[in-house]
């Protein structure tokens, strides 16, 4: 019998599900909020339940599969953090478009435990099947939204591309299995560490193959095609949840794969995570210029996001790793709230997702377009913001481990992508509103909203305890 | 020869000769049924490999239910082949192209021996596969399976809440309703005068 505490909030998450989704059976439409607070208490509850269980050591479960460290403890509690507000943003999103159904929180929930199953995982067979069940919930959920062809456009590609994107990163993992002889990642470590000269053509085989998985599903550049069409055909809900939450995962994916699965392999890997980062950087600040779609300019602003984690991750050192976690964190924030406005601008019969639905928010939402300025001001890294410190600390990271050329670079991009994130500021405040004032939103809505805004400020000036958590993450290991 | 190379060289031929079939035959049903050839010859090697779990659970899942889905599927669309053969030839220097690539790498994978392969230990435990995978399958794997568990429920959920539409205003037949159904409620007797008949009608 293995031990089961370690794993106590994933099997508390996943009775709640099953829960959650018998009591929506016996719920009328008009009862459906009992669905929706049922799965914030989930949430909290699973909060609680991973709070109180944190320790600083490792503990490993189900025969190495299962591993409970900081670094899983942090990205579960952001991740539940995330999930919540996204529910709480789409509430009258969905409400509005006759979505308000029980499957939409199950759906969630689901992802969410694929993601936590993801971030504990320790053999590459748990991290790929928390990877298919976080990403079978998300095709559903794209395509949640099912008489509208261009949800169902996005949701078959998401479908097609994830479908060989994971077909990659399995046939890497089957090669690695091949080269090791195990599954188990920390084992997968040791024999690839003591394998021969002669056997590291094979590995770099294995490593590109896992190397293309993640890229894909990370959306760095050259593999990020999905991702403009499935943010912008998605529910402006979906796309909140889609490029968030996940992207915590992802990056749990990414250390447990090249950190703690192939460190030895660290000079390879790095080099193709360079290439991807710059890509990514370039590709992602300088298409984003040509988007006329909030959510496809979101997309391209994400992968330029994902360039600098990635290089974060490239450097290789505890330093480079504990900053990439930190921009993480700091993006999943910036990046849910300002998706949270778009939700919230959206009415019934109208999608908030062209710039010039931006023009002269300030004149019908003082308030909301503050919060967009704040957002925008940390994702362009303005000293005060979170986004500042974030883009601050990978650089360096970047600059301290010799990588000086990639750091200029990197800021080059930064001023490149500023462009654009100014040009919603100028919308929202020196522009003349086009179209009648709209939007309005539950007061617990406005709360989560406002304080998901205001706290990259607050983490901006007082960034203090999240980065020695993140330092501490790494330093452990 | 040995008896064994034997059957093998005897169920590669048949393998690689149905595959071939498959993407030559003109009637998409014989495609079908080549295919089916092809799983049941490379389950026979995978047996011959001692494989036998992997064997009998090819021909089972893929053979028994995925190919009688596709079967089914194959013959109820309406296929037009010539339609889906239109481009053919435009298509085949980039096909050849590909497919010379692909052959030109595997020839240097199997010839560099990178891989170091080497042929499975026969009969490297006393027990067949298929007690082996049942003695870990719940006990050492029993997160795997538990998450695969959860996925099909998930697979589920997204099924039904993509597909199940309830539409008000179909008409549909209750067998209940039409049961329980009195004269009265369907005919009407109208009284009225007898109408004299009209000439020329």
């Amino acid at each position: 019998m293995p031990d089961l505490t370690p794993a106590i909030p994933e099997i508390f998450l996943l009775t709640m599900a099953c829960v959650v989704l018998v009591v929506d059976l016996f719920l009328k439409q008009e009862q459906r909020h009992l669905t929706f607070w049922l799965t914030q208490l989930t949430l909290v509850g699973l909060f609680l339940l991973t709070w109180n269980g944190m320790q600083t050591t490792t503990v490993t479960t189900f025969g190495g599969s299962f591993i409970r460290d900081s670094l899983a403890d942090l990205l579960k509690l952001f991740t539940y953090v995330v999930t919540a507000a996204v529910l709480f943003y789409s509430r009258d999103y969905l409400k509005d478009r006759n979505l308000f159904k029980g499957e939409y929180p199950v759906l969630v929930l689901f992802s969410l435990l694929g993601m936590m199953v993801m971030i504990s995982a320790g053999s590459f067979l748990t991290l790929y099947m928390g990877l298919e069940l976080l990403s079978l919930s998300l095709y559903a959920l794209v395509a949640f939204n099912r008489d509208s062809s261009e949800a169902s456009e996005a949701a078959i590609k998401y479908f097609v591309l994830g479908a060989i994107a994971s077909g990659m990163l399995l046939y890497g993992m089957s090669i690695l299995y091949g080269l090791t002889g195990t599954l188990d990642l920390a084992s997968v470590a040791e024999r690839l560490a003591a394998a021969p000269e002669h056997g590291r053509v094979s590995i770099l085989f294995g490593m590109v193959f896992i190397l293309v998985g993640l890229a894909f599903k990370l959306g760095a550049v050259p593999f990020h095609m999905w991702m403009p069409d499935v943010y912008q055909g998605a529910p402006t809900s979906v796309t909140a949840f889609l490029g968030t939450a996940p992207k915590l995962a992802g990056f749990a994916m990414l250390i447990r794969l090249l950190v703690e699965g192939m460190d030895s392999q660290q000079a390879s890997w790095g080099q193709i995570m360079m290439l991807l980062g710059v890509l990514s950087l370039a590709i992602g600040n300088i298409v984003a210029i040509a988007q006329t779609n909030i959510k496809r300019m979101l997309a391209y602003s994400t992968i330029s996001h994902v360039g600098f984690i990635v290089l974060g991750v490239m450097i290789g050192s505890n330093e480079g790793y504990s900053s990439a976690l930190f921009y993480t964190v700091i993006y999943a924030l910036m990046s849910l709230g300002t998706f949270g406005i778009l939700i919230v601008l959206s009415q019934k019969g109208f999608e908030a997702e062209h710039l010039d639905d931006m023009k002269g928010l300030n004149e019908s939402h003082t308030w909301l377009a503050f919060l967009m300025l704040i957002l925008m001001a940390s994702m362009i890294g303005i000293p005060g913001t979170a986004g500042f410190i974030a883009k601050f600390w990978v650089l360096q990271a970047l600059v301290e481990s010799g990588h000086v050329a990639l750091a200029v670079y990197a800021v080059l991009m930064s001023v490149i992508g500023a462009f654009y994130y100014l040009r919603i500021i100028k919308l929202m405040y020196v522009d003349k509103p086009e179209r009648e004032a709209s939007g309005r939103q539950a007061m617990d809505t406005g709360v989560v909203l406002s304080v998901n805004s205001l706290s990259m400020i607050a983490l901006g000036l007082f960034p203090g305890i999240l980065t020695a958590t993140c330092l501490a993450v790494f330093a452990g290991g | 020869m040995t008896f064994v190379q034997f059957l093998f060289y005897f169920f590669a031929a048949i393998q690689v000769l149905a595959a071939l079939r498959v993407v030559t035959v003109k009637n998409p049903v014989h495609a079908a049924l080549f295919l089916v050839l092809t799983f049941v010859s490379a389950a026979c090697m995978w047996i011959l490999l001692e494989a036998e779990f992997l064997g009998l659970l090819l021909v089972l899942v893929y053979v028994g239910a995925v190919m009688v889905l596709f079967l089914f599927v194959v013959m109820m669309l309406d296929v037009n082949i010539a339609e889906m053969r239109e481009g053919f030839a435009s298509y085949m220097p980039v096909a050849l192209v590909v497919a010379i690539i692909m052959v030109v790498e595997m020839g240097m994978v199997l010839t560099q021996r990178i891989f170091n392969v080497r042929p499975p230990v026969e009969k490297v435990a006393d027990v067949s596969n298929t007690e082996a995978i049942g003695a870990v399958m719940y006990t050492d794997y029993v997160y795997p399976f538990e998450i695969a568990a959860v996925i099909l429920l998930v697979a589920i959920i997204a099924a039904i809440s993509l597909t199940l539409r309830r539409r008000p205003a179909t008409k549909y037949q209750t067998p209940i309703e039409q049961i329980k159904v009195r004269r009265n409620d369907r005919v009407r007797l109208v009284s009225m005068k007898a109408e004299k008949k009209e000439n020329g009608s």
